[in-house]
């Protein structure tokens, strides 16, 4: 039962994300080919790009042929570039990702232990410094702290060299070295949210009989910190982590423009500057799902970590 | 831990009525034209005749910085605005009609949420032109799911209540019912929501317009001049600061407003 509502919820989800991302493309005022074409287009130019863009009949069925490629992993062509939407987004990839991967491993490297101490000296000054800290990097914008990166790391101490991307395949050292001051930039706000959490959990955690009963027997402070107390703080940390990997991914898509970065956040802009709808579409459609992809997975994962609902 | 909470919300009070103070004053004075240029005087450092310095052009960054905070502080209210009003829509229809109204509705929050944040008011600005009106309701739209969240869970926790069925059973209409009787009960999470969601629509505005996607010149906007102080880093880093400085002390103070009132609800319950 709880698999199948679980399951329902997603495809629900799903479709209604498959239906926003369709009709936000069709509320364009106007007809989209003729606006893409300008002014001066004939009839037979817009009629063609209107059959290469699959707008063409009632707009049901252009959901379904829509929808239905999409289920086939067709997300339709390029305008701009006249490639497979997806093998344009597949080019792209891995630069964003392994950005998003990289800011994810900087926020848990540094959230983690900040969250703990924070818990440990609570209400002491080392808690309050690290609280004001992290109400500072939540407020900072993180293509910001990417400017200011530029000019203390890049162009004042000259320790990275800035805008320019080497692929991974040519040189890793260099490829790691060019994406560490943009993922430095997005985990700012990232390792401010998980530290907060961490705290809030970590201290909630404090308070359970089984604190007591672990001190109580005599296990050293440590010990309880970090073997009980931890452990379970850390289940509700899953869940935030797992929700902020889309914001992770959307950010970057901010910060390749700062950085240069080749990623896909530099072809979702072309895109937009182009108006290359299926391109923008297709992207768009592909980071809702991962999305909610993600969320499920964490969804699930919650129950595996955490006997107590699992058993419920 | 009392007087922690109550410090954390003054704080934020304080910075907001500050900045809202500047902004005000940019509506009546503002020490330069904003948009005067001086190619003499460019690229100047901070002093006594430009605070912050000049830009590319000349023009004062601390009457441009001025002008964006009222760009900034009107898209914020705007913002919240649509987001409160769509969200009271749906929050309260899902959670007091509960059942298939409920699940339907919560889905397609969900479905709006699987959009991150910058990515939904992306979307938007391409399908139409954009400028500072359509910035204003992309952003208020992406603001819609946290107020209907909270709007939901509100009434379902009221809805049952005894004075509410008892209110039912005096023969109060159901708007009266929400409004006189539920809706007192949420109005302080929904402050906390609007405090927090302001922040969030200050800085999606300022990351829309760094991209060149949000408020359009000759409306000034704390992202764009980001954008433009980019490429003279290195010459002119207070270029650079100023707006950053401020983008930052408003989230701040909007974040620390929320938090603090959040903690004070949190304390009382």
């Amino acid at each position: 039962m709880y698999w199948a509502r679980k399951s329902f919820t997603l495809l629900l989800t799903l479709a209604f994300v498959l239906l926003l991302t369709f009709f936000a493309f069709r509320i364009i005022p106007g007809n989209p080919a003729s606006a893409i074409l300008g002014m001066e287009a004939s009839q037979e130019q817009i009629s063609e790009l209107e059959q290469k863009l699959g707008i063409e009949g009632p707009l049901h069925l252009q959901f379904f042929r829509w929808a239905g490629g999409v289920i086939q992993l067709d997300f339709g062509h390029s305008i701009r570039f006249s490639e497979p939407v997806l093998s344009l987004i597949a080019s792209r990839l891995p630069v964003t990702l392994s950005l998003a991967a990289m800011s994810l491993a900087i926020t848990l490297l540094v959230a983690l232990p900040l969250g703990i101490a924070a818990a440990r000296a609570r209400g002491r000054f080392a808690d309050l410094f690290i609280s004001l800290t992290s109400q500072l990097g939540l407020a900072i914008p993180s293509f910001w702290m990417g400017i200011v990166l530029i000019l203390v790391f890049g162009l004042t101490l000259k320790w990275f060299t800035v805008s320019t991307f080497v692929p991974w395949s040519e040189n890793a050292w260099l490829a790691l070295k060019s994406l560490t001051l943009p993922a430095i930039a997005l985990a700012v706000p990232q390792i401010a949210i998980v530290v907060r959490y961490l705290r809030t959990t970590m201290l909630e955690q404090m308070n359970e009989d089984y604190v007591r009963t672990a001190k109580s027997k005599g296990l050293s402070n440590a010990n309880v910190y970090y073997k009980h107390v931890l452990r379970n703080a850390l289940i509700p940390v899953v869940t935030v982590v797992g929700i902020n990997f889309g914001e992770i991914l959307a950010g970057s898509l901010v910060i390749e423009g700062v950085f240069t970065l080749p990623g896909m956040g530099r072809l979702l802009m072309t895109a937009i500057g182009n108006r290359d709808y299926p391109l923008v579409q297709g992207m768009v459609l592909l980071i809702a799902f991962t999305v909610i992809i993600i969320n499920f997975v964490v969804d699930l994962s919650y129950r595996w970590l955490d006997p107590k609902i699992r058993l419920k | 831990m009392e007087s922690k909470s109550t410090l954390t919300m003054r704080l934020g009070l304080a910075i907001i009525a500050l900045l809202g103070t500047m902004a005000a004053v940019s509506l009546l004075y503002v020490p330069y034209d904003v948009n005067e240029m001086n190619i003499a005087g460019r690229l100047q450092s901070p002093g006594a005749l430009h605070w912050f310095g000049t830009d590319n052009f000349g023009r004062d960054i601390f009457s441009r910085v001025m002008e964006a905070s009222k760009t900034a502080f009107l898209v914020g209210a705007v913002a919240v605005t649509i987001g409160l009003v769509a969200g009271f829509i749906i929050g309260a229809t899902a959670g007091y009609l509960g059942g298939w109204t409920d699940e339907v509705l919560m889905r397609m929050i969900d479905a709006l949420l699987a959009f991150p944040g910058i990515l939904l008011a992306l979307i938007l600005v391409t399908v139409f032109e954009p400028n500072l009106f359509q910035t204003m309701i992309a952003i208020g739209v992406l603001s819609v799911p946290n107020f209907a969240r909270v709007i939901r869970s509100g009434f379902f926790q009221y809805k049952e209540a005894e004075f509410v069925v008892a209110a039912r059973g005096l023969g109060a209409s159901h708007a009266t019912v929400i409004l006189r009787h539920v809706m007192p009960h949420i109005v302080s999470p929904i402050i906390v929501a609007a405090s927090l969601s302001f922040s969030t629509a200050i800085l999606v505005e300022a990351a829309l317009s760094y991209l060149g996607l949000g408020v359009q010149p000759p409306d000034p906007s704390w992202g764009r001049m980001l954008s433009e102080s980019q490429s003279y880093i290195g010459k002119a880093p207070w270029f650079a600061l100023a707006p950053g400085v401020f983008i930052a002390l408003t989230v701040l103070g909007f974040n620390l407003l929320g938090d603090g009132l959040r903690d004070l609800r949190d304390k009382k319950t």
